[in-house]
């Protein structure tokens, strides 16, 4: 029995866990409102809110329903916007920003960008401070970043008919108006679903909380319902997405420790992740999009082995292990690098299951650099992506890196040019020892290309991919010590 | 003025087809398509499909009780494959079941036997094998070989454009219910309710007037569902009238883009000449369209290419020709701008590759050309010209010259980043270009409470249509919009409609609303004219509810006129029809006047190019667009803005893939790439032009809904232009400049190291 609360409703259901929510709420409950686009994550027609309990207050994110598992809705607040309408038929703020802004035309795509910017407007409005009303550089830049994040939270809604501008100029008016009072944006009754959620958790039976380890495993579900979602549909697979031991990220003095079923998003959020990663953000949302983000997580990535996974490539190049615990309830440590044999083959047992990743935190001579290009630059999957990290002998306390330190050591990994996510041993070997210098960068990538092996497909060609890799190893460089071409991060 | 239906569509409340409730007892369709591209089918095996589990019936050709042909311009298009398949994708049976995932289930247990044959993808392949799908068509202005052998520069050289996935948001589907004595009522997510209906009485064998076809309003047509909706309201029918159940079919995503045609890739060759002047003074471009494997809306298609073969330019000696070639694709099909963008790139790409090797820049070519009033179209048409205005008055407020010298200035000091600049001007005739279509009609019905309902047969797709027609009868009736209410485009109540494309249905069904509510209020205008003791009916006029006499408001309301005259018994409804006047086109002589009008403007594009990683973004579009005088701003805006990222898509990031047998590659949207909110244009500037010139439009507001899309063709000769600051390698003219296109080129002379 799965008991959630869908907007002012609340449901329990014996559907199989596997349904997607898209269908449960078009199908089974009638509610219209979230479209259908494309049935893979990729459009944000379908995008709804989930509203989670987290220390007694309400926190939403938006996610994609055709991805998400009726499952993963278990003592969750499921928004749709049927939820958000004013009851007398009027407009909340959001409503009426896309409408006086003509941010909608065709309308198909309209509802998943309401709700994707109303779930901005409550979140940031719970978090942020007072507006700033004054003209200080201060005030201007918190309201430049407010208007990033306006325009950030819709980076999953593809819209065909308005060029955006018109949507981006709601966002940028909805930005303006926060913070208010989140009541403006939802009607009355979300004010009492912090108690109806805590009466349904003390409510509901744990009985039937993964007791069994049943196959498939399902975490956010945003490669499998890619994939196979009709066999999905059908089923109670094993969903592991909101099993809070999974979901913590721990700084344990020398390593960190990030639970399996952490998402894009937490880490993004994450505190800890941030002290060590200055470009975490920057990074990070060159990984597919904001629903997308709050649903991908760290294992799903892994174990999906897709050969360009963003997270796969970015732990690679940690030289991060994972933990994977047995049915018997064993653990064991792997290398993420020893995780992949083959084309989607992995050296793991059908019974284990990943539970945690576990890097050593980077220090003050650690250097770390993520590049991905992708067709479209955000919301695509990578043509090529590439991670490095390296550990200089020079532990200046300097603002301005030193390019010519000596690397200590080295790890690059690179996506998109190997049947797996590569972790490119020979380069990483080579780089040990070596002075930072064109010299150096041009030798690494003879022997990266050799330890490549691309191939010719929908996202480019062999040559391409070739020439793409050396250019983002260059850009690595680029990156992280040639302070004087500060031009490369102004796109 | 907002659109109408902004209020629901916010609210999640306005009904697409997938959302309208079912009758108890619907089934659903799923069709199972050819795996191959080209062969013999052989066989079909339905047995396990029928036996699966809640299927009703499976259909194939045979099944079919009308005739297997829904191709509306050349009968080459069976509904369902027999003895041939022509494309990856082509409808081979119908699975009719109890749920949709019961009839998906079902279909993957056809088995097909085909025996394979060579696929042919490519067009010039295929005009050399003579398959051209109708006879090749030309136009001819002065004489070009005389005109060349006296020119000081000729230039030679070819394009490449690629094809572009629609992508409305809503997929194609229809609904089909059996209504009394065997007829059919059929709800579509078409542009062309009409042309459904004559396809689903052709395969069912029934007469239209048994047939209704519905369209409440579509989530993105974009000219995809054109001619490209027939298929799946004919499948939905065939099925309804074999099983006498409601059948229902709304595609899957991929099915979508695996089963329907899109933008003709064209391959073309050009030759231009020009003077000392730089004057162009004769070009000559033959045209290779890529029509798939039937014939589609192929050749207006390929007509609309040859209209716009010039572009904005006044050449004096023309001569272009067009082969429809027959291949083994999805038949390709109207995409906003019809064959317009194809040649506009050719025409840009020639200007382009004068300019670099006369070292002097694109638009002192472009500027020198521009058509003026007076000069002749290659196809005749006498030009009421505004190119030359567009752009002096879109200098006058961006300063072309000042964004140039920006771009070099930054080049000069930046490593790893170029600017590119490119300006684009565009000239875009309206009306269809046959002219039998350029017609419409309108019913209006005022009711005794003075509410007001309008039905045309223009179909709503977001691009603001009805809107617009609303405020015609507003304005008419000097009413606020909310007293009137536009209804569904239906084929009971308008018959035999041109389906809503070619920019013209505001025009044309505003026009047929402006004639009928003008006749009602005519006919007010007689009862009133005794009840506020007005002379003559001159002297009256509606405005806010009110009747006025020599422009003074009376006491006379609207609503007590109006049921007054119904008391009178006096004809509350209209259903008017208009007609495009002084157009025509004769295609023996390839001359004529085939447009009300043109729209003309001019846009300056600028990028920035990542050069070390290939990557790209918009800086700017700054566009100076005649807009007559725009009815409704809101509206008129969105679909510039709209239609210049779809342009820009088609030119950067859009690209369809078939493999070598001819099986779509790019088929979802996880591998082909529409413009994302990060992807545009930072800035998008209009500035609309200043004209007092009298126009054929609705109230003087000119058609908006294709020619912004062919300022997005700037992008591609921006980052041309950026790649050439960069190395100086003069790209080819293959659009779309994908990032692998651009970092190739960027590298192009610098590849050794890489794979060493």
């Amino acid at each position: 029995m799965l008991q959630f609360i869908l907007n002012d409703q609340d449901i329990s259901t014996d559907l199989p866990g596997g349904m997607t929510l898209l269908d449960f709420v078009r199908y089974r409950q009638n509610l219209k409102g979230t479209k259908i686009g494309c049935r893979e994550g990729d459009c944000g027609a379908c995008t709804i809110m989930i509203g989670e309990l987290v220390e007694d207050e309400m926190r939403y994110r938006t996610m994609t329903s055709c991805l998400m598992p009726l499952a993963n809705a278990a003592g969750m607040h499921i928004v749709t916007i049927e939820g958000i309408n004013p009851t007398d038929g009027s407009l909340t703020p959001v409503q009426k920003a896309m409408v006086d802004e003509s941010g909608t035309q065709c309308g198909f795509c309209t509802v998943g960008f309401v709700l994707s910017l109303t779930n901005f407007c409550i979140e940031a409005s719970r978090n942020a401070n007072p507006a700033p009303q004054g003209h200080s550089e201060a005030e201007q830049s918190v309201m430049k970043r407010a208007k990033e994040s306006a325009v950030s939270s819709i980076d999953g809604n593809i819209c065909r008919c308005t060029g955006y501008k018109s949507i981006e100029r709601a966002a940028c008016r909805l930005s303006e108006q926060l913070p208010v009072n989140s009541e403006q944006f939802v009607p009355e009754y979300f004010s009492k679903i912090v108690s109806r959620l805590q009466a349904l958790r003390n409510a509901a039976t744990q009985a039937e909380t993964r007791a069994v380890a049943s196959v498939p495993v399902v975490s956010g579900g945003t490669d499998v319902y890619v994939q196979r979602p009709e066999e999905l549909a059908e089923i109670d697979a094993n969903h592991l997405f909101y099993d809070d031991e999974l979901r913590e990220i721990r700084d344990l003095g020398d390593t960190i420790e990030i639970g399996a079923s952490v998402t894009v998003s937490d880490l993004i959020e994450s505190p800890v992740m941030n002290a060590v990663f200055p470009d975490l953000y920057k990074h990070l949302k060159l990984v597919s999009s904001t629903p997308i983000r709050n649903m991908a997580t760290l294992a799903g990535n892994f174990v999906n082995a897709s050969p360009i996974g963003d997270m796969t490539i970015w732990f690679l190049a940690l030289d991060a292990e994972i933990i994977l615990r047995a049915r018997s309830g064993s653990d064991r440590i792997l290398a993420l690098k020893d995780l992949y044999l083959g084309y989607k083959h992995l050296a793991k047992q059908s019974d284990e299951i990943i539970t945690a990743i576990r890097f050593r935190k980077p220090g003050a001579d650690s250097y770390f650099n993520f590049e991905k290009v992708s067709k479209r630059t955000y919301l695509d999957i990578a043509t090529v992506n590439t991670a490095i990290s390296l550990k200089l002998a020079d532990e200046t306390e300097s603002e301005i890196r030193n390019p010519n330190s000596e690397i200590v050591e080295a790890h690059v990994s690179a996506g998109g040019v190997a049947p797996i996510p590569l972790y490119l041993k020979e380069t990483s070997a080579f780089l040990s020892g070596k002075q930072i210098d064109a010299e150096t960068i041009a030798a690494a990538n003879e022997i990266m290309q050799a330890e490549i092996s691309p191939i010719s497909d929908v996202r480019g060609t062999a040559d391409y991919k070739r020439l793409l890799l050396r250019q983002l190893f260059r850009a690595h460089f680029v990156e992280l010590f040639a302070t004087e071409f500060t031009d490369i991060t102004e796109s | 003025m907002k659109s109408i239906d902004a209020h629901s569509h916010v609210r999640g409340e306005s009904v697409y087809l997938d959302d309208i409730p079912l009758v108890q007892g619907t089934l659903f369709a799923c069709v199972f398509d050819s795996p191959i591209a080209h062969g013999k089918l052989k066989s079909v095996d339905t047995t396990e499909a029928e036996l699966s589990e809640g299927v009703f019936r499976v259909i194939t050709a045979k099944d079919i009780s009308g005739e297997n042909q829904i191709g509306g311009i050349v009968p080459d298009e069976p509904l369902l494959a027999h003895g041939e398949v022509h494309f990856a994708g082509q409808p081979i049976a119908i699975v009719l079941a109890e749920t949709e995932e019961l009839a998906k289930k079902a279909s993957r247990k056809i088995t097909v036997e085909i025996e394979e044959l060579e696929p042919v993808l490519d067009p010039r392949v295929a005009a050399a094998n003579g398959d051209l799908i109708v006879p090749a068509k030309q136009f001819v202005l002065g004489d070009t070989s005389n005109a060349f052998a006296n020119c000081e520069h000729v230039f030679e050289g070819r394009t490449e454009t690629n094809g572009q996935e629609h992508l409305y948001i809503e997929t194609q589907g229809a609904y089909a219910l059996p209504t009394e004595q065997g007829g059919l009522k059929i709800y579509s997510s078409t542009q062309g309710p009409t042309a459904v209906q004559r396809a689903v009485c052709r395969v069912t064998g029934l007469p239209m007037h048994h047939v209704e076809v519905d369209v409440q309003r579509l989530g993105g047509g974009f000219g995809g569902k054109e001619d490209q909706a027939n298929a799946w309201a004919a499948i939905c029918a065939v099925g309804a009238q074999l099983t006498k159940r409601p059948v229902k079919y709304a595609l899957h995503r991929m099915e979508d883009m695996r089963m329907t045609g899109k933008r003709h890739p064209y391959s073309s060759d050009y030759k231009i000449g020009l003077d000392k002047e730089l004057k162009i003074v004769a070009y000559e471009v033959t045209f290779y369209q890529n029509a798939g494997a039937a014939c589609d809306l192929s050749p207006p298609v390929l007509e609309r290419t040859l209209f716009h073969c010039t572009n904005s330019y006044f050449i004096p000696n023309v001569r272009a020709t067009a082969y429809c070639c027959r291949t083994n694709l999805p038949p390709n099909t109207a995409f906003r701008g019809f064959g317009g963008p194809q040649a506009m790139f050719v025409i840009e790409s020639a200007i382009a590759h004068a300019a670099e090797k006369l070292g002097v820049s694109s638009s002192e070519i472009q500027r020198k050309n521009l058509i003026g009033d007076g000069d002749e179209f290659p196809y005749g048409q006498i030009a009421e010209s505004d190119a030359i205005t567009s752009w002096m008055q879109g200098d006058a407020e961006y300063d072309f010259a000042a964004l140039a010298k920006e771009a070099d200035e930054f080049n000069s000091t930046s490593k790893y980043f170029r600017k590119g600049v490119a300006i684009m001007p565009v000239c875009f005739g309206i009306s269809f270009t046959k002219t039998p279509m350029n017609q419409a009609r309108s019913l209006v019905h005022v009711y005794t409470d003075g509410s007001v309902a309008v039905s045309t047969g223009a179909v709503e797709m977001g691009q603001g249509v009805n809107t617009k027609i609303a405020q015609v009868a507003a304005k008419v009736f000097g009413l606020s919009i909310e007293k009137v209410r536009l209804h569904t485009a239906n084929t009971l109540r308008i018959a035999n409609t041109s389906p809503t494309a070619a920019s013209a249905a505001a025009d044309l069904n505003g026009k047929a609303t402006q004639i009928a509510c003008e006749q009602i209020r005519d006919r007010l205008f007689e009862v009133a004219k005794p009840l506020v003791e007005a002379e003559t009916v001159d002297s009256l006029s509606l405005e806010n509810g009110f009747i006025y006499r020599d422009g003074e408001r009376t006491s006379l309301d609207w609503q007590t006129l109006v049921m007054d005259a119904h008391l009178q018994r006096v004809n509350l409804s209209e259903h008017a029809h208009y007609t495009t006047p002084g157009i025509n086109f004769d295609w023996g002589t390839a001359k004529g006047h085939p447009f009300a009008y043109h729209v003309y403007g001019t846009a300056i594009v600028g990028v920035t190019v990542d050069c070390l990683r290939g990557r790209y973004a918009v800086d700017y579009v700054k566009c100076c667009h005649d807009f007559g005088s725009s009815m409704n701003t809101a509206v008129d805006h969105g679909q510039i803005e709209g239609g210049i990222v779809q342009g820009i898509g088609w030119m950067t990031m859009e690209e369809v893939v078939y493999d070598e047998k001819g099986r779509l590659r790019s088929n979802a949207l996880s591998t082909y790439k529409v413009p994302d909110i990060y992807s545009v244009p930072k800035d998008i500037e209009i500035l609309p032009l200043e004209t007092s010139r009298e126009n054929l439009a609705i109230f003087n507001s000119k058609a908006v809904g294709e020619p912004p899309l062919m300022y997005g063709i700037g992008a591609f000769f921006a980052v041309r232009n950026a790649i050439n600051a960069f190395n100086h390698t003069s790209p080819e003219f293959i659009a779309p400049f994908t990032p692998e296109r651009v970092l190739m080129n960027l590298f192009r002379n610098d590849n050794r190291d890489v794979v060493g």
